[in-house]
């Protein structure tokens, strides 16, 4: 048995990382509007699901113009993803303004309970946009990248398995990755970096510093966005079909990796959605095995979901989460 | 410098001043005295634009600035030092000090600031790169102050800055008020430490339940009956 678990470790090794980029880069957009406002942006899930459809459309408008043939793939690649980032960037943006902060003192379960009117907001907006234009609420874009690659993990070592990958993977975790370094020095090495994680700290002292808090919040909920909406352009790229309904269970898991990770940390968020994606590959990959038959593939979201189970019981601050004590 | 005028805000839902007037001039050392909850937070937050005034105006340097958002409020000058420090705990100590800055775009300018707080305190040099947080409480204080110098204000309000410190912190605290204070910066102490306060002040005002009840050279406060009794005893 652990041979046949060995054999097929290089692929679930690439398949989690890739799943596990998709997760981390979703859950740094529960992770950093947790940190700052203490809020779990259910609707984050959805402007996922929105940057999958705008990345589609953008897609499809400029197959109709000939361009996606005319420019290199990878070309075609940045530009939606760009546009798509804005955009989303945009939307949270405006979601903040029109729907949470108005809210801002209010009692916290009642921007909880707004983000998930959010969430149901945006799935019929989009299916509603699909439908009038398609016919469908479920779209195929076209498809960027066919080429597959193959690695010879056999010649490593005997006892695995060689691994296949389509381009389309190893775009989708170069990017992510990309993303996650550029946050991680935004964060930590730009001043609005800074006088993010200050606000996060202490909002009211913040102010005190000349730190316009709105604005901050602004560009936290902007970056938070486009980064989700960006990872939706990825997904659409990496499966080619998407339905409005794509972000409830990725949200679901995202957030699931920031809590893994500790809510609120953003480092944390990275590492909670690589291992969340590696163990749920892992779990779909091997768990018939293990179980002898009586649990089939499709119980990795039941393993991914028992993992939030496990942390809240056991660490509820996460991996990387600090109980901090702080000095008065 | 800076008046407040007939000034009422309320805090939780409760009338915290009552119809306040207090003023300061440049150059003064003004302190605000009185029991816990009288109010003397409460006034400064008005100030700096973090509690919204019902009624009365707050006029600093001519202008009103009453309801101005508190980041408004710090880039006119004013800066607030607030009650138990307030430091970013996981921030570094150099990170609390650039925050301080943050509208100041020349880094220039930003670490000639820097080398200033050194001057008063040369303790926070060697702590750069520790976290806000890990640091006691006296080194806190004065941390809390660096970073309000770190905007260069011209009027500086501090909000008990001898609360839970050792005398000798105290001491040292007080000191460098002073010293900010022949520079030019004008200031205005909320203190428990009613004593040790009007030692240093030009003027006082002592505050009970939202009223100015007194106020004075803070040579004559000291040796009022009433103040003594209430709040030197």
């Amino acid at each position: 048995m652990l041979n046949e678990i060995l054999q097929t470790i290089p692929q679930v090794v690439i398949d989690g990382l890739t799943l596990g980029a998709v997760y981390a880069v979703i859950a740094l957009g529960y992770t950093m509007v947790y940190g700052i406002l203490e809020l779990i942006n259910f609707a984050h899930g959805e402007i996922f699901m929105s940057g999958a459809f705008i990345g589609t459309a953008i897609l499809i408008v400029l197959t109709g113009m000939g361009w996606v043939s005319a420019v290199p793939a990878i070309v075609m690649l940045i530009t939606v993803l760009v546009l798509t980032a804005v955009l989303t960037g945009l939307l949270g943006m405006g979601i903040e303004r029109v729907a949470y902060r108005p809210l801002r003192n209010a009692p916290r379960l009642i921007p909880l309970i707004t983000a998930i009117g959010i969430s149901f907001l945006l799935q019929d907006i989009v299916r509603f946009i699909a439908e009038l234009q398609k016919g469908n609420y479920i779209v195929t874009g076209p498809n960027l990248f066919k080429d597959q690659i193959s690695i010879k993990a056999s010649s490593i070592s005997a006892i695995f398995n060689d691994a296949s990958i389509k381009t389309s993977f190893v775009i989708v975790l170069v990017t992510a990755v990309i993303m996650m370094i550029g946050l991680d020095i935004f964060v930590n090495r730009t001043k609005w970096g800074m006088a993010m994680r200050a606000v996060a700290q202490d909002r009211e002292t913040a102010s005190l510093m000349t730190v316009n808090v709105n604005k901050v919040i602004s560009i936290t909920f902007f970056i938070g966005s486009a980064l989700g909406g960006a990872t939706g352009v990825l997904f659409a790229v990496q499966y080619g079909t998407i339905d409005p309904y794509i972000g409830f269970i990725l949200g679901l898991k995202a957030f699931t990796a920031a809590v893994l990770g500790g809510i609120g940390n953003i480092r944390g968020a990275m590492l909670g959605g690589l291992l969340l994606g590696l163990l749920e590959m892992f779990a779909s990959a091997n768990l018939t095995l293990l179980s002898g038959g009586v649990f089939g593939a499709e119980y990795k979201d039941v393993f991914a979901f028992a993992i939030l189970i496990i942390v809240l019981l056991f660490k509820p601050e996460g991996l990387l989460g600090k109980p901090v004590t702080e000095k008065v | 410098m800076l008046q407040l005028k007939k000034v009422e805000s309320f805090y939780g839902g409760i009338q915290a001043l009552k119809s306040i007037d207090v003023a300061v001039e440049k150059g003064e050392i003004v302190t605000l005295i009185g029991s816990n909850g009288a109010g003397k937070s409460t006034t400064l937050k008005s100030i700096s634009g973090l509690v919204k005034v019902k009624t009365g105006n707050i006029v600093y340097n001519g202008r009103e600035i009453s309801n101005k958002p508190a980041h408004e409020v710090t880039l006119l000058g004013i800066a607030h030092v607030p009650e138990g420090r307030r430091i970013f705990p996981k921030l570094t100590v150099k990170e609390n000090l650039l925050i301080g800055a943050f509208s100041v775009k020349n880094k220039h300018v930003v670490q000639e600031r820097i080398e200033k707080v050194f001057q008063y305190f040369p303790k926070l040099k060697s702590r750069l790169d520790q976290k806000g947080g890990t640091m006691s409480g006296g080194e806190q204080q004065m941390l809390a102050i660096g970073r309000a110098l770190m905007m260069k204000p011209d009027l500086l309000m501090l909000d008990e800055p001898s609360m839970g410190l050792a005398p000798i912190i105290v001491e040292q605290i007080f000191d460098i008020i002073k010293e900010l204070n022949q520079e030019g910066i004008t200031i205005l102490l909320v203190e428990q430490n009613a004593y040790q306060a009007l030692q240093i002040a030009d003027r006082g005002y002592v505050i009970q339940t939202g009223e100015i009840r007194l106020h004075g050279y803070g040579h004559d406060l000291i040796k009022n009956e009433e103040v003594r009794e209430a709040y030197l005893a």
